[in-house]
């Protein structure tokens, strides 16, 4: 049976969309996964993934069409064993209404402008993290078809049918569908693979595994009576979840600089020293971290286009420096980012001051959700563990993330002689759907900047 | 060639004839070998004659109990000729519908008698039965694909060999020239059962034997104790747990040795003795075993696109095994001839292969009953609602009937329907939709039943399940 394109709806709205480009020919073997064609609209561009393997045999509505209609057949695949000259033929005679190609604009590889103003949020689904072609009807967010049964599955065990490949008729999601998915995403976050090397015996990767399944698999390794099982908390399940699917799901570059921190610690004493006096108390007691809040923040402001959040069909360019500050609860129990926000337009004692008030109630969970949701970026610094440098798993939507390592003295060279200097290295990791190299290194580099001159963070 | 198809089926039954149009309504050239009669045992011998003959015997059922409708019915009674008439002529006008069918759809019939020389090649040899018109002669014939579609026969117990005069099979009962006064039936399945309802209404003095403790023995426990108290009520003796060990045939009747599970032997002499033990496949003389083809206890053995271990030989039908219904044979039809043609074809779920039984009550089912479900580990919710809560059943005259459904307590899920009761099999096609489009139990409380009917009880016995029936 040869294999129909038909042109897929980016979102539930869309009803034509421009054919900007055909990435595979007549005649090329295309695998499951491979993009084939890219599609635009006025406000996206999507990759049209090959669901089956097989033989593209006939492009039906050529590149550079514009106002294709959704669903119309843009192109036949002929599957294994098929006579790819006869599907061509037969593909041919199928009603296309391809009009006379009129020029499309070109939309290449390169990522779709920045959203427009009037994109308000980041509702759509992201269309990378969903493999595109595959599930379109759930990556434009549209209704899902599933049995009754598949859907109270779906809801006891977890899982978004949206994910789920239905092998019902017409793509319905049946319960052994269901069955089959993974649990929400945890059960891959929670499986301690590092741990241990895999028996043999152990699932393949790809292979989706059950929640209880895999605890049953996990527990077969080790010995009872040698371990405590601990269940899951909220906190720690939102996190297994999202920082597995944020490595799973974003493309991370890093980037690493020394930063000389000499001006800047004794800049800090300096301050510290003068600070009045209230109530008895120094008025405030500048930490290096507010600093490297403040300087982060300063340097978004100088990079601004780095100051982007992820959308899925684009981007939040956001106008302030909302940092958010990584908070360990109780030892290891979980971690909040708690978000200085405006930190731009903060003082040092300002911003050293409300993140000692965040961080207390952070501490206690006292933190209302407003105040760790959202935000341009994170830090995330164990330099009071000694930890001289590190990476750092982004948290979505943020593009970016810092990690920040101990300040020490180091030997370095400086105007080739031999000299002490406390360096601290920072390694920050892009989201490289958001923002290229050469931009995440103008972002470390104005931060470095600023670091290195701290009075600049005083005016 | 002419005598090359795309795909060949051998036998012409439910299996064969609905697969062979299958095939042609996608393009393929198929040819159907048949050797008895067009449209196999369902038409000409099986399920659809028995239903004229129990159609017959509900109607004197009725005429009987005139008084109870207030109705006033003298000088009637039973012309088993004319009530066989009747039958055959049924059997025929479907057999001829069958090779109208055919015909139209432009499948060749091949007369004889086929057999498997390689893969590939089938020979059909002649046969005494004379050939329909239009059919092709016997000869060599290829085929890219063929389906062995042959059907069962009736199981013969050593010792106790039908013989067309006093051990009857379906065959010689379904087509009686006189009613017998007495009647000994082996076996308590569907045609048992039957076959005991016609001729118990009829006027035969009707003994069951039944091996396993419960007759019935694939239906839920429960269904069937129901089923053998109305049974019983109507006269039919029935000994469960029970053997035939021996028959002795006389001169115009039989002597069976009964050997009861406590121990006991019992003598019961009988007019006729009808062998209802099940049936076994016809996969002898085929040439399955000099091709290779995989069998395994009289059956063909395939995967769930009816594919044998021999590239190109599928089989279908009661001959690649139970449950061996005509429904699940035409199914399985459908998918080979999809799959022979590179469809997309599904493999059938067996679990939801309905079965119906025309004994008087009527028995239908699909699914897991209480015990398998139990079995496998199920924590369950039952529903039973009795049909003397639904008006349309009480005015029907058929108060006695029971609706029971099964569900999984965890997720909802349908397991299983278990009914008995008047027209029970017209109305199990709800739950296998049902089943078939995994409803939970939430979907079918909301549907709205129509009332005044019968169905309204399988509403009330999913209710049930739920502790909110409410005629009840």
């Amino acid at each position: 049976m040869p294999v129909e394109i038909l042109m897929p709806a980016l979102s539930p709205t869309m009803e034509k969309g421009n054919l900007a480009k055909w990435l595979k020919k007549e005649g090329d073997k295309v695998a499951p996964g491979d993009v084939i064609a890219e599609i635009e609209t006025d406000k996206a561009t999507m990759e049209v993934e090959a669901i089956d393997e097989g033989t593209l045999a006939k492009i039906l509505v050529p590149e550079g069409t514009a106002d294709v209609p959704v669903n119309q057949l843009i192109a036949v695949l002929a599957t294994e064993g098929e006579d790819v000259q006869a599907v061509a033929a037969g593909g041919g005679a199928a009603p296309a209404k391809a009009e006379a190609p009129k020029e499309a604009p070109k939309a290449e590889a390169a990522p779709a402008e920045p959203a427009k103003a009037e994109a308000p949020k980041a509702e759509s689904v992201p269309a990378a993290a969903a493999p595109a072609a595959s599930a379109p009807a759930a990556a434009s967010g549209e209704r899902v078809f599933a049995s009754p049964l598949a859907r109270r599955l779906a809801k006891e065990k977890g899982v978004d049918l949206s994910g789920v490949k239905g092998s019902g008729p017409h793509g319905r999601v049946v319960a052994a569908d269901v069955e089959a998915a993974p649990a929400g995403g945890a059960a891959k976050a929670a499986a301690p693979a590092a741990a241990k090397p895999a028996p043999a015996a152990a699932a393949p990767a790809a292979a989706p595994v059950s929640n209880s399944a895999l605890l049953e698999q996990v527990k077969a390794y080790y010995e009872p009576g040698t371990y405590e099982e601990i269940p899951l908390d909220g906190m720690r399940r939102v996190i297994a979840q999202r920082m597995a699917e944020a490595r799973q799901t974003v493309p991370t570059f890093y980037l690493t600089v020394d930063c000389d921190v000499d001006a800047l610690l004794k800049l800090r004493e300096e301050l510290n020293k003068a600070a009045p006096e209230k109530d008895g108390k120094a008025a405030y007691k500048l930490s290096v971290n507010d600093f490297i809040i403040k300087a982060y923040a300063l340097a978004f402001q100088q990079v601004p286009d780095a100051n982007q959040v992820w959308g899925g069909d684009r981007y939040l360019k956001l106008k302030h420096s909302d940092i958010g500050v990584a908070v360990a609860i109780d030892g290891g129990k979980g971690l909040l980012t708690p978000i200085i926000r405006k930190a731009e337009t903060k003082t040092l004692s300002a911003i050293s001051n409300e993140t000692r008030e965040l961080a207390t109630r952070a501490r206690n969970k006292k933190l209302a959700p407003a105040e760790y949701q959202g935000g341009s970026s994170a830090i995330s610094n164990l330099g009071m563990f000694g930890i001289k440098d590190f990476t750092a798993i982004i948290n979505p939507p943020h593009a970016t993330i810092l990690a920040v390592g101990a300040s020490e003295q180091r030997a370095v060279v400086k105007k080739g002689e031999l000299a002490v200097a406390t360096v601290m290295t920072v390694t920050i990791s892009c989201d490289h759907r958001v923002m290229d190299g050469a931009m995440g290194a103008q972002l470390i580099g104005a931060f470095k900047q600023i670091i290195e001159k701290p009075m600049s963070m005083l005016v | 060639m002419a005598n090359n198809y795309d795909v060949l089926f051998i036998g012409s039954g439910p299996g064969g004839y609905v697969g062979a149009i299958r095939a042609a309504q996608l393009g393929l050239k198929v040819g159907v070998i048949e050797r008895t009669h067009i449209g196999g045992i369902c038409p000409n011998w099986g399920c659809i004659p028995a239903k004229a003959l129990l159609r017959s015997a509900e109607i004197f059922h009725y005429i009987e109990h005139a008084k109870d409708y207030g109705l006033v019915a003298e000088k009637f009674g039973v012309d088993i000729a004319g009530v066989v008439k009747r039958s055959r002529g049924i059997a025929a006008q479907m057999s001829n519908g069958v090779g109208f069918l055919l015909k139209k759809n432009k499948v060749d019939v091949i007369w004889g008698q086929a057999s498997l020389t390689a893969p590939g090649k089938v020979t059909v040899a002649p046969v005494a039965e004379p050939a329909p018109k239009g059919a092709l002669t016997p000869g060599d014939y290829t085929a890219k694909n063929i389906v062995i579609a042959t059907g069962a026969r009736p199981r013969a117990l050593p010792g106790i060999e039908p013989d067309k005069k006093l051990i009857w099979t379906y065959f010689e009962a379904l087509a009686p020239a006189s009613v017998p006064k007495s009647l000994l039936i082996m076996g308590s399945g569907a045609i048992g059962v039957e076959f005991a309802t016609f001729y118990k209404t009829m006027g035969s003095d009707v003994t069951i034997v039944e091996l396993l403790p419960q007759i019935l023995p694939v239906e839920d426990a429960e269904i069937a104790g129901h089923a053998r108290k109305r049974f019983e009520k109507q006269g039919i003796k029935i000994l469960t747990g029970a053997k035939v060990s021996k028959v002795v045939k006389g001169a115009d009747n039989v002597t069976a040795t009964v050997e009861t599970s406590d121990g006991k032997v019992q003598t019961l002499t009988a007019d006729r003795l009808i062998s209802a033990v099940g049936v076994v496949g016809n996969i002898e003389n085929l040439g399955l075993e000099a091709l290779g083809v995989k069998t395994d206890r009289g059956c063909v053995v395939v995967d769930g696109l009816c594919r044998t271990n021999v590239p190109g030989v599928w089989a279908i039908g009661d001959v690649a095994g139970p449950p061996m219904l005509a429904h699940k044979a035409e199914h399985e039809g459908v998918i080979a001839a999809e799959a022979i043609a590179g469809k997309h074809a599904h493999a059938m779920d067996k679990l939801m292969i309905p079965g119906c039984t025309y004994c008087m009550p009527q028995i239908a089912s699909v699914g897991l009953t209480e015990a398998k479900a139990k079995e496998a580990g199920f924590e369950l919710k039952v529903g039973r609602f009795p049909f003397i809560g639904n008006g349309k059943a009480v005015a029907l005259g058929e108060p006695d009937g029971l609706v029971k459904t099964i569900f999984d307590a965890k997720t909802g899920r349908l397991l299983g329907a278990h009914l008995v009761g008047a027209e029970v099999t017209e109305l199990i096609q709800g739950f296998v939709l049902a089943m078939n489009l995994e409803t939970t139990e939430e979907e079918l409380i909301n549907a709205v039943f129509p009332h005044p009917t019968v169905s309204e009880t399988m509403h009330e016995s999913v209710l049930s399940a739920y502790g909110r029936a409410i005629h009840m």
